[in-house]
């Protein structure tokens, strides 16, 4: 091998640049990849839950999963404010809505790890709903599926939402203009693909079957 | 010293120290966790050993290097692509170092895929042995099975491996591209592979597991301590797969020289494509597929065990329909080669080539729809068994297309009367790739298959199926461009002795795994019946597994030796057309220093007056 870098000092000759516009094109084409790739992931967990489950669900609190997808859908109109703000050169509306869109994806988090799981062991009522939810972990194919399922969405909504902090505190310090702001982009698209798979797997988990 | 020093200062040695460390925080912080609420942690208790193993990948790659121009984008920085070897140090540092380019990062997926081959050839040389008699004579069951089961997983990772080494070194230069177009996701795609490889081995070292490299539950539920970190090790190479193939589809997309459209491509470009589309997808469920066994285990969460409601036929369907199609992903980059290298020898153009480019992908989308094959006999569902028959009959269009452009291509071509290895190689492929193919109707109709699943007949159909579509044409790739990346020529003698040892040592294999296998050999058994009658083809097999042991280490020698002792190569000693051929061996750093234009057909071999690239003059500089 010590040929091969023998020769390999290269003063002369630069690395070629890549223009602006085809590194775009390829991120752009590289996160849509990934996403489709991750469409077999939920698709897998999607269909575990229709092999295992069948025509039936675990019982769940209807007023806290209502609640919490209200939310996760009203982060990605905030999101996609944010993006649009940005490509029109509005750092403060961009700033604001991201930071908007992060907080509502945290309490969707907080409202699936805090109280659907309910890993504090906590127990009460507001309004005679009862706030946290009993499907344990452990409770045969109903607690793994559900628990599979939220738990992998939950770290796409996390990751989400680091991501999203990591734009804000970048955009704070001037690093998107209204020409360069893959960033805001590729979080933006990455935000509401998880909303969409969230909008496949409410009803899975939720509506569809009967209770048991 | 100073070699002593570079090579302990390399990202390899920090890497693997930071697994460690990161391995030690994980186990450590479970064992806090249950310190604090006044639980002992017996010694290799599993969620911590688990826990370890996903922190250690993070500390491989953490202390290597691989994340830091990551870690960087995030606070702001701007970083700029670094080239050539560590400050200071010779060339060959680069290999031991986090590199971006795609030819360095090539040749080391190509070392680790051959220390992996070799790695699990020797697991399947110590168990053939036990093999070789009835009775048990030198391993326990226990042994057996874990040998054949890291058999099974370190191959299958090395061959990943390799079809990387093969499609991060071709894919740029063949399209005309001076990298790939994420060269830092390229180098986390082969860092990641490392540690993983470590996280399997590791699983040996602790009791071992007895699933085979499937993992079917329930066995794997009930399985020793060892299957957990083979079904998290298997899990992050999934991370190398997808990223690679991402990296890889948006190189062709984006990166294709002027004049390279799609039907002008390598057919090795061709089936790197849909190698990667199956890559991309399929290995996401094999993903879930894992990852539920190992929150089954570890967690306690029900999906398989049918003691709670689970199905374990549900880890099947998951588990096949990436590892069916991912053999493909085995053998497409290599059928590529074959493909490639027949045109060149035989200066004849390859016989239909928009065939054989489609044929490529014919492979890939019909390889998604067969993946119940394997089930014939597990007890899903009756209905699907027929179906699945006749989309696995329908692999053989495709596949057969590729043959006859290989015989066409062959016919009345001007093949050398004395063929070089590479050649040979070839030749060795599509023998044993038709005996591989035509094996596997019988396995794939249901009669049939109801006798002869999980008989010795499939591990000779599959074998067949490997070396055919992967390690003959791996090897020949190796031999043919050696010299590309190099500089020098391989030793033709050693080459053919290499040949002449592997192909009549296979044949024996196979054909007597066959022979075993419809006999009554049941697979993944330590023991067998000497009434019979098959210990003498037994101790064939056995002799012929260390005769390709020994003909793969003269290859290896052959290299070693070659790269220090013989004269510069020609740039193009087999007079390809193809454009990595036209530029000096080893290649520049950036490929083409003047950028090529694609101007004809690629494999016009032999027609008078056809050029297939050219380069481009540079512009006048306006600077």
């Amino acid at each position: 091998m010590s040929t091969i870098t023998a020769k390999t000092s290269h003063d002369d000759v630069h690395a070629p640049e890549i223009p602006y516009a085809t590194q775009l094109r390829s991120n752009r084409l590289g996160l849509w990849l990934f996403l489709f790739s991750e469409l077999f992931l939920f698709g897998a967990l999607f269909t575990t839950r229709f092999v295992l489950w069948g025509n039936t669900r675990p019982p769940l609190s209807q007023e806290i999963g209502l609640l919490a997808t209200v939310i996760l859908l009203f982060s990605s109109f905030f999101m996609y404010r944010s993006e649009t703000a940005i490509a029109y050169g509005d750092q403060p509306k961009f700033l604001n809505n991201a930071l908007l869109a992060a907080l509502m994806g945290a309490i969707f988090f907080v409202m699936v790890v805090v109280m659907e799981w309910n890993v504090f062991r906590l127990s009460g009522e507001l309004f005679g709903i009862e706030l946290f939810g009993h499907l344990k972990p452990g409770d045969g194919v109903y607690g793994g599926v559900f628990y599979a399922m939220t738990g992998m969405h939950a770290l796409h909504v996390l990751s989400g939402i680091v991501f999203i902090l990591i734009i804000w505190w970048n955009g704070r310090r001037g690093a998107f203009t209204p020409e360069r702001h893959w960033g805001v982009e590729a979080i933006a698209i990455y935000w509401h693909y998880v909303d969409v798979v969230w909008v496949f797997f409410y009803p899975a988990l939720y509506l569809m079957g009967k209770v048991v | 010293m100073r070699t002593l020093k570079i090579l302990l200062t390399s990202a390899l040695v920090k890497g693997l120290v930071g697994q460690a460390v990161g391995w030690a925080l994980g186990y450590s912080f479970v064992a806090l966790l249950r310190a604090l609420r006044g639980l002992p942690t017996p010694w290799l208790y599993e969620p911590a050993v688990a826990f370890g193993a996903i922190i250690s990948l993070l500390g491989f790659l953490v202390a290597a290097g691989v994340l830091a121009d990551w870690l960087r984008w995030i606070v702001g920085k701007k970083t700029e692509l670094k080239h050539g070897a560590p400050a200071g140090q010779p060339g060959w540092a680069r290999y031991i170092n986090v590199d971006t380019n795609h030819k360095v990062i090539g040749v080391q997926y190509a070392i680790t895929s051959i220390l992996l081959l070799l790695v699990g050839g020797y697991f399947a040389i110590v168990f053939r042995i036990e093999l070789a008699q009835p009775g048990m004579q030198w391993l326990t069951n226990d042994e057996f099975n874990t040998l054949f089961s890291a058999h099974g997983i370190v191959m299958i990772a090395g061959i990943l491996l390799g079809v990387g080494a093969m499609v991060n070194y071709l894919v740029p230069l063949m399209i005309g591209a001076p990298d790939m177009a994420f060269p830092r996701l390229n180098a986390f795609s082969y860092w990641v592979t490392i540690p993983s490889a470590v996280i399997i081995l590791m699983g040996m070292a602790v009791g071992g597991w007895d699933t085979g490299w499937v993992g079917y539950a329930t066995l794997s539920l009930k399985a020793p301590l060892g299957v957990v970190l083979f079904l998290l090790g298997f899990w992050m190479n999934g991370f190398s797969s997808i990223a690679s193939s991402l990296n890889m589809l948006v190189t062709v997309t984006t990166m294709r020289a002027k004049g390279m459209t799609l039907f002008r491509m390598p057919i090795v470009v061709w089936g790197s494509i849909a190698a990667s589309i199956i890559q991309l997808t399929a290995t996401q469920t094999v993903g879930v597929a894992l990852t539920l066994t190992v929150a089954e285990r570890v967690l306690g969460l029900n999906f398989f065990d049918p003691v709670g409601g689970g199905d374990p036929i549900l880890y099947q369907h998951l588990f096949w329909f990436y590892s069916h199609p991912v053999v493909y992903v085995f053998v497409l980059p290599g059928l590529g080669v074959i493909a490639e290298l027949l045109p060149v020898f035989a200066r004849k153009p390859l016989f239909g080539y928009r065939w054989v480019a489609l044929s490529s992908l014919g492979i890939a989308l019909v390889g998604f729809l067969v993946w119940a094959h394997h089930m014939f006999t597990s007890g899903m569902d009756d209905a699907l068994r027929v179906p699945f028959m006749f989309s696995t009959m329908l692999v053989a269009v495709p596949t057969g297309v590729k043959f006859f452009s290989w015989v066409a291509t062959m016919w009345e071509g001007k093949l050398p009367k004395n063929p070089p290895t590479p050649l040979l190689f070839v030749f060795g492929a599509i023998s044993i790739f038709l005996i591989g193919g035509v094996t596997g109707p019988i396995l794939g109709t249901i009669p049939t298959d109801l006798h002869l699943h999980d008989s010795y007949w499939i591990v000779g159909h599959f074998h067949a199926t490997m070396f055919g579509g992967y390690i003959f044409p791996f090897f020949a790739a190796l031999y043919y461009w050696y010299p590309k990346v190099t500089g020098r020529m391989y030793k033709e003698s050693l080459g053919k002795l290499h040949f002449w040892l592997m192909l009549p040592a296979f044949w024996v294999m196979s054909i007597g795994q066959m022979s075993v296998g419809l006999l009554g050999m049941r697979r993944r058994v330590a023991d067998y019946d000497p009434a019979l009658g098959i210990t003498t083809t037994h101790i064939l097999i056995t002799l012929a597994a260390l005769v390709i042991g020994w003909s793969v280490l003269i290859m290896i020698y052959n290299f070693i030796a070659s790269a220090r002792t013989e004269p510069a190569a020609d740039t193009n000693p087999w007079g390809s057309r193809s454009p990595e051929w036209q530029i000096p061996s080893p290649i520049p750093e950036f490929n083409y220093v003047t950028p090529i234009e694609v101007v004809g057909e690629p494999y016009d071999y032999g027609l008078a007056g056809s050029v297939y690239t050219r380069t481009i003059a540079p512009a006048p500089s306006g600077d």
